[in-house]
């Protein structure tokens, strides 16, 4: 029997649809739909300069907006050989950690309504919104917060931001204990992800996944950490892995990702530049010379690529956004064939996709 | 003058030494052109011959000196007079990064598939079809972002929306 999960099912995360073949209640076959989102963001970026890419950035990965800014920005900076002052870095990475925290903590909230628990979506919520409200004194939006600029920062952090920042890094620290109280040792929650959806690394690093997903299998790697970018080497943190590559290991990564970027934040708070600039020289019109680069970053998701290829115009002339989610949700029929239907929202939930990614 | 910057550069001999083992084994004719992109991190560029492109793929995934484990990313590139494929490697365990690129005509163009080699090719191939109209041989191939009856491939320089007020 075939069956349509998706695309308008909340535990398909958005517009993503999935044909499922069925015999009696094993999966036998899987073929994910995407592309209901297209919006042909490389095509737009083609007839845009590059500060006007950014807002069309945000909407990529609409839970990590931050990140993906900053993604095109080093792309910009890199091929210009743009210098950035260090306060802006700072303000970068404080900003990026923190909206690391609200997207896991969406992802926390989501899959356990998918598995059938309501509270945790209710506790991630209350306590994204703490973060969604700093960020929105920073940069004035609470989603799409366009926020960085080629060369800086557009807006300074407001008087007492930082303390603020500062004083929510214990909140945090103790909100995630609660909700490891509240969800890790249940036993319903540990029947529904134990040796579900395994892979080993050679599988993850075959199909290219990246963030969390790859790590879940036991690799240690993390762009912050192996090739920093930003002012990511002045910080000490650790590299969370998995053991099995199981939906559990999935979910364990990313919770003691949140607490590591709590430190990072709580460093980056500690270190911040006490003045300074937040945006470097650079030419009114921007105009990357000839060439092409390939930068990377590590996103919420994974590895956030871009492929700038340039003609020496202030438009590029080519950008392709190479997306972890995208990327990552190839593995996924691979990982639910043989498995029952009600395993679809734990594997499919690991994998943490926004589908604004999925098809840019 | 550029010569100079070249030779400077401290990925040179990692790169003199990836020709020379593709040449070797994949034949002289398989190298179209290698380069240093110096702004990339110094990222070591080949230009490969597609006809030769399987075959060297296989080797900078399974050689000892090269090892190319993690395909990062593929993009496919119009330049209006032909078409482009650009991947980028990376190798886990030798820490390393690699920039390939693989030409083909621009209309009817084909460059061999990898999907074999690294199984992250497969959505990459589909997109660069889907928006590119770049064919990929050996593997059955669809559209994977736009409807299956979708006319035209809208990353193409030449491309026209079927209504131009919508």
């Amino acid at each position: 029997m075939l069956l349509n999960v998706g695309p308008q099912h909340p535990s398909t995360h958005g517009v993503f649809r999935l044909v499922v073949k069925v015999d009696g209640e094993k999966i036998t076959d899987a073929i994910p739909v995407i592309g209901y989102l297209h919006r042909g963001t490389e095509k737009l970026a083609e007839n845009l300069t590059y500060t006007q890419i950014i807002p069309y950035t945000d909407r990529l990965d609409y839970l990590s907006s931050m990140t993906n800014n900053y993604a095109l920005v080093q792309a910009v900076e890199t091929l210009m050989g743009i210098e950035v002052p260090e306060r802006a870095e700072y303000l970068r990475v404080i900003v990026m950690e923190l909206n690391r925290i609200a997207s896991h903590l969406v992802w926390w909230g989501t899959n356990l309504l998918d598995l059938g628990a309501i509270s945790p979506f209710l506790f991630a919520f209350r306590d994204r919104e703490i973060i969604v409200n700093m960020l929105n004194e920073i940069s004035g939006a609470r989603l799409t917060f366009n926020y960085m600029r080629v060369g800086g920062v557009k807006w300074d952090a407001p008087e007492g931001w930082i303390e603020k920042v500062r004083k929510f890094v214990p909140y945090m620290r103790e909100k995630i204990k609660e909700y490891h109280t509240l969800v890790t040792g249940n036993e319903i929650f540990l029947a529904r992800v134990k040796d579900i959806g395994v892979y080993d690394a050679e599988t993850a690093i075959n199909y290219g996944l990246s963030g969390p997903v790859l790590r879940g299998s036991n690799v240690k790697y993390d762009i912050r950490k192996n090739q920093p970018y930003s002012v990511y080497d002045r910080f000490e943190f650790d590299v969370p892995v998995g053991e099995k590559g199981d939906v559990y290991d999935r979910y364990m990564v990313r919770m003691e990702e949140m607490v590591q970027s709590l430190r990072i934040i709580e460093q980056a708070v500690e270190q911040f530049p006490e003045s300074g600039e937040i945006q470097g020289k650079v030419p009114r019109v921007l105009r990357a010379p000839e060439g092409e680069v390939y930068t990377r970053m590590e996103s919420s998701k994974g590895e956030l690529g871009v492929y700038l290829v340039s003609k020496g115009k202030d438009k590029p002339y080519r950008l392709k956004l190479r997306r972890p989610s995208f990327v990552n949700l190839q593995l996924l029929p691979k990982l639910l064939i043989g498995r029952t239907m009600a395993d679809v929202p734990a594997i499919l939930g690991a994998i943490d996709i926004v589908l604004g990614e999925v098809d840019a | 003058m550029s010569e100079e910057v070249k030779a400077s550069s401290p990925k040179q001999p990692l790169l003199d030494q990836y020709v020379k083992i593709i040449k070797e084994q994949v034949g002289e004719e398989a190298i179209k052109d290698a380069f240093i992109n110096e702004p990339n991190d110094h990222m070591p560029v080949l230009v490969i011959n597609k006809d030769k492109w399987y075959d060297v793929a296989k080797l900078l995934k399974d050689h000892p000196e090269m090892r190319f484990d993690y395909l990062m990313n593929l993009a496919g590139v119009d330049y209006e007079k032909y078409m482009e494929v650009a991947y980028h490697f990376y190798s886990y365990s030798r820490n390393e990064f690699l920039g390939v690129k693989v030409q083909t005509e621009r209309d009817g163009g084909t460059v061999p598939t990898v999907m074999d080699i690294w199984a992250t090719a497969d959505w990459h191939e589909r997109e660069a079809y889907d928006l590119l109209g770049i064919g990929f041989t050996g593997r059955q191939i669809s559209r994977i972002l736009l409807p299956d009856d979708w006319v035209g491939h809208p990353l193409r320089k030449d491309y026209k929306p079927f209504d131009e007020e919508v």
